[in-house]
């Protein structure tokens, strides 16, 4: 059982490519087509015992570990990046013979000003401080006020930016408008990493999803996110096949590989291995890994610790044998 | 990240086969009985050649007691009423979801196929039609008051589908108060008997359902026992022509679902990623042994290489292994024979000089094993693209524009089935009632219900399962046991009625593409009256003018074409001109069968009435749209048959005529119609009143002459979709054989007459259900 060790890698930033209309404008997405794809995906594969739990550990390197509410204090905050270097206790480690992969989590991701304590509690660590912004989750503040946003993140220590797009571009197909916007953020982050939050349970179509990937990806986008984790529908399968199909288009175009991330409502074991197969089928192997591949959650860590327990014990777990996070 | 093994954990699958010590009786009258023959059959494992058990060979004497049994259960079935065999159908869905699991398992085990298919897929759909036709048992007296049972069934099912298959046959049959002889096919016959082991838990009566496995031999003992009144076969198409053949004549209903060489048509403006998919779901579902197969890819030209390349791509990607593994797409095909047939026309393929690509990876060892396999730019000529395979092969060729999709789609002998793949509904729906399948599916494949009937066009077979059009297959009209064994006797009227008062010649010719033309032979038959007077002559038609006949119908189109609401139109004119020279249709009938003139007159008026009332259908016979899966519609359209062969019974020359010429007509056919041969004149009359009533030219084709001989040229010809024969036993038994080559739909009266004056006889939707066949389209929506 091996996880390969992760390092942030900074030399496979996506550059954009200039706009053009013509590489989606004909594109159509069946929904139909692409549910059914979805619903039979994970009855297709499974994976089982001393494989579930190394795709466990694998998800676990994925994970965006992610506190976004109005209540956050460095408190909580501090606790959560402990709970980032050491996802999974160390009895569990050892039973796997794991205590020595360093396995942490993928990346604790924060509001704004909220930045500084979680640059205090993670020192010592690569892990990575991803901020969200450009009035996130809404993206209705101005143009202006988002880029100096970004820009303020990135000094306070953010080596991510998840972004918002103006979804009002995205439902007026205003598809070079957004284009601009992206490329300007992207701009502003200069060496973080920028994801960009497409909020599909906010887009009415797969067709416009794909669409609105395309120039995510364009722009200069380094990962496309599905959702906020505040809009009534999160990530779904069916609309994360659809933006993981833009990805490996973009990547045949360009020859450029552009990360992906789901979030919200990801807060299953089971649900986890299903993002990784679906990755793992429709990107390939080179996209399981934290660099390519994040999933943005809050509770799924504690499912995954409780799974990997049941691995080493046989016994179901409990939440509270746990440290929380 | 590798996947690593997801073994089922196969030990209740066991279990049942050691119940039996893994030797299996026959399952008779409710009991498991010993064969006579003691010959076993032993059946394999195609994952890993391992031997799971040995099935008995049912004997002659095995046939003739599981048939005896069915005949003495059916009595006391068919009084049980529709809620009473409900029960036992509901029981038998429930049993079936109960022991979901060791079906999917047993049956993976038995045929090869990966587990995730048979429980996520057959067995699901299998109790699906139970309880779909537990339904239509309770519905029977309400939706089908005029209908009652066939009788004692025999059923012969394949190894691709083996409890899909089952169920499909067994469900309607139980239904509508049938009583079944079901032979599995001898490779896969487990899950039939682990069937027959809850048959016996739900107490189903005693012989309402008898297993007999075995072989090719065993299922013709089924076929030609005289006791069975009927047939209904899922196979091979080779299988149901010798099936069709040797019951010609018999009376036994037949029903046949056979071979396929499915087009899956891609349109240059498809969501190509789906497209992907769906040919997964297509050609490597069940490792393409589906006779439903989309095994024929046909791709717009501008989009073909773009599609190859994500095909195979995806094709890298399949994973292939023990059928048990839960992460697995494809498994093992079922038996080293069928590995061989592939592997054969694999090797046509590449010596004809076709590009074939196979993926990287290889097949695991030591089970039947074959590898998912892409051939492109085959040209239609070549084997791989005309025969069916049955096996993960995909044949694709490229298409310019939409006509040539249509053309090469439907170059095929097959129809069962085609998915048509564009995101323009205008396209989708144009494209899909002119390609030749009893199912289309809109961007989707192998999709099924129960609620939906499938089954085929052309040599693919008739009859459909599934849907109330599934029903028909299993029912008789309650009327039937009132038709005569003679016809009518005809009163001879006491005067005789007055011949050619104006005392010019008068010639009667055929009538094709809409003119009057001599026969062929340049030879006519002397017609004369019941008191033996000469009252003219028929031109003597031969097969040259049969020929012409159908050539003329292939050639027109504007018929069918037409609405159902213009049709009408016409066919309401032929009733006013009919109406207005009706005296003189009752005098030249009168004078040709001699009855009286009084007789003949209500002749003339019942027909018009008939014409009348087939004009009021040719609107109004419209189809359903079935409640099948979520978010999809299903269209279950009736379409014409295309060329409708028609032989008139000799009595009532102009109401025997009407009565056939008029559903065929009303439904959109084009005809080719052989009138009474005692009496030709009402209808070599009757093209003055459709010259003067609208009806296109090759809509109505009229050839007189002898009967038999033209009936048999009907019956032989390849053009010719459907033949209704209305004559003597031997005639039908010979055009039913006839029909076999061609797989034509045949109607025949097998000597049985009809009063057609008798609406109950003489009129009805039976005639309408005859000149039509169920197509099912299946819509998916979302936006």
């Amino acid at each position: 059982m091996t996880v390969a060790k992760q390092a942030i890698e900074t030399d496979h930033l996506n550059h954009g490519i200039p706009f053009d209309a013509s590489v989606f404008e004909n594109i159509n997405i069946n929904k139909s087509a692409v549910e059914r794809r979805a619903a039979t995906l994970p009855a297709r594969r499974t994976v089982k015992k001393n494989w579930q739990a190394a795709w466990l550990l694998k998800a676990v390197t994925c994970i965006d570990l992610t506190t976004l509410a109005g209540d956050d204090t460095k408190g909580n905050v501090t606790r959560l990046c402990a709970k980032a270097k050491n996802p999974i206790r160390k009895d569990i480690l050892e039973a796997l013979g794991m205590e020595n992969s360093g396995i942490t989590v993928g990346g604790v991701c924060v509001y704004h000003n909220l930045i500084p304590f979680a640059k205090e509690a993670l020192q010592g660590s690569n892990l990575p401080i991803v901020a969200v912004s450009t009035g996130f989750p809404a993206g209705n503040n101005s143009f202006e006020d988002k880029i100096s946003e970004i820009k303020h993140s990135v000094a306070a220590g953010a080596k991510e930016i998840d972004i918002v797009i103006s979804r009002d571009l995205v439902l007026e197909n205003r598809w070079e408008e957004l284009y601009h916007e992206i490329s300007e953020f992207k701009k502003a982050c200069g060496d973080a990493h920028m994801k960009s939050i497409l909020a599909t349970g906010e887009i009415p179509t797969y067709t416009k999803v794909y669409k609105a990937s395309m120039v995510a990806m364009m722009a200069g986008s380094d990962f496309i996110k599905t959702s906020t984790g505040k809009e009534s529908v999160n990530a779904t399968l069916a609309v994360s096949l659809v933006m993981c199909r833009a990805i490996r288009d973009y990547f045949e175009m360009t020859g450029t590989k552009v990360g992906f991330k789901p979030a919200g409502g990801i807060q299953k074991a089971k649900q986890a291995t299903d993002w990784l197969i679906l990755i793992k089928e429709e990107l390939g192997d080179e996209w399981l890994n934290g660099n390519m591949f994040r999933i943005g959650a809050s509770s799924l860590l504690g499912d995954i610790e409780r799974q990997l327990e049941h691995h080493v014990t046989g016994a179901y777990s409990a939440g509270f044998r746990h440290p929380m996070q | 990240m590798t996947y690593g093994p997801a073994p089922e954990n196969a030990s209740e699958a066991y279990k049942f086969l050691d119940k039996f010590e893994k030797k299996f009786p026959l399952f008779i009258n409710g009991e498991w009985q010993k064969s006579d023959s003691e010959v076993f059959i032993k059946t394999f494992n195609p994952s890993d050649n391992s031997e799971l058990a040995e099935i008995s060979t049912g004997s002659p004497k095995d046939v003739d007691d599981a048939v005896k049994a069915a005949k003495n259960a059916l009595k006391p079935w068919v009084a049980l009423g529709g809620h009473g065999r409900a029960k036992y159908l509901y029981a038998i869905a429930r049993q079936i979801q109960k022991h979901s699991r060791l079906f999917a398992i047993l049956e993976s085990l038995d045929n090869g196929k990966p587990v995730r298919e048979t429980r996520d897929i057959d067995i699901p759909l299998v109790a699906r039609h139970f309880y779909h036709h537990a339904g239509w048992a309770s519905l029977m007296e309400t939706e089908l008051p005029d209908y009652q049972e066939v009788g004692v069934i025999g059923q012969i099912i394949p190894w691709n589908f083996p409890m899909l298959m089952l169920s499909w046959k067994i469900a309607p049959a139980l239904a509508m108060g049938n009583t079944v002889v079901l032979k599995p096919a001898e490779f896969t016959s487990l899950t039939a008997l682990l069937f027959a082991d809850i048959c016996k838990n739900v107490g189903l009566p005693n012989g309402v359902i008898n297993i007999v496995t075995g072989d090719g031999k065993t299922g013709a003992e089924i076929v030609n026992h005289p006791g069975v009144d009927k047939i209904a076969f899922t196979g091979s198409t080779e299988v149901g022509k010798i099936i069709r053949k040797s019951i010609a004549g018999s009376g036994k209903k037949l029903s046949l679902e056979l071979g396929g060489k499915s087009p899956f048509i891609v349109f240059e403006d498809a969501d190509l990623d789906s497209v992907v998919e769906g040919i997964v779901d297509a050609i490597w579902f069940n490792q393409g042994q589906v006779c439903c197969a989309g095994s024929r890819l046909l791709v717009q030209e501008s989009v073909a290489e773009k599609l190859y390349s994500k095909i195979k791509k995806r094709m890298e990607k399949l994973r292939m292994g023990n059928s048990l593994d839960k992460c697995i797409d494809i498994g093992a095909v079922v038996d080293q024979t069928q590995w061989n047939t592939i592997d054969g026309y694999v090797k046509k393929g590449i010596e004809e000089g076709n590009q074939i690509w196979q993926p990287t990876w290889e097949c695991p060892k030591g089970g039947q094993f074959y590898p998912p396999t892409l051939f492109t730019d085959v040209p239609a000529a070549s084997i791989i693209a005309q025969e069916e395979i049955f096996g993960p092969v995909l044949v694709a060729m490229t298409f310019r524009h939409h006509k040539e999709a249509v053309s090469l789609a439907n170059n095929t002998r097959y129809g069962l089935a085609a998915s048509i793949w564009t995101e323009n509904i205008n396209l989708a729906l144009d494209i899909a009632p002119q390609i030749k399948a009893g199912t289309v599916w809109i961007n989707s494949s192998n999709v099924f219900d129960a609620a939906s009937g499938f089954g085929g066009y052309r040599e693919s077979g008739f009859g459909r399962e599934g849907g109330k059009e599934g029903l028909f297959e299993y029912v008789k009209p309650k009327v039937e046991k009132d038709f005569l064994e003679n016809a009518p006797k005809v009163k001879i009227s006491k005067t005789k009625t007055a011949f050619n008062p104006s005392g010019i010649d008068k010639t009667a010719k055929h009538y094709i593409g809409g003119k009057q033309v001599r026969p062929d032979s340049g030879y006519s038959i002397n017609i004369t009256s019941p008191w033996g007077d000469y009252i003219g002559e028929m031109p003597e038609g031969t097969r040259k003018d049969i020929r012409n006949a159908v050539e003329a119908a292939a050639g027109s189109t504007s018929w069918g074409s037409m609405t159902g609401h213009a049709r009408a139109q016409v066919l309401y004119f032929i009733a006013e001109n009919l109406s207005s020279r009706a005296k003189e249709f009752a005098e030249k009938i009168a004078l040709m069968t001699g009855q009286t003139l009084n007789d003949a007159e209500k002749e003339v008026e019942v027909s018009i009435q008939r014409i009348f009332n087939y004009a009021a259908y040719a609107d109004k016979y419209d189809g359903q749209v079935h409640s099948t899966t979520s978010k999809n519609v299903t269209l279950a359209m009736p379409e014409a048959l295309g060329i409708l062969g028609i032989v008139c019974p000799d009595e009532n020359p102009l109401l025997g005529f009407i009565s056939l010429l008029l559903p065929a007509l009303a439904m959109g056919n084009n005809v080719v119609i052989v009138p009474s041969e005692k009496h030709p004149f009402s209808a070599t009359d009757f093209y003055q009143i459709l010259e003067t009533s609208d009806v296109p030219a090759g809509a109505v084709n009229i050839i007189t002459g002898r009967k038999e001989e033209l009936a048999s040229e009907m019956a032989k010809h390849f053009n010719i979709d459907g033949l209704w024969y209305f004559g003597s036993k031997e005639g039908s038994e010979k055009v039913e054989a006839l029909a076999t080559e061609s797989m034509k739909r045949t109607w025949v009266n097998y000597g049985k007459h009809r009063n057609w004056l008798d609406s109950k006889h003489g009129f009805g939707e039976i005639f309408l259900r005859n000149a039509t066949q169920i197509k099912n389209i299946w819509i998916p929506y979302g936006a």
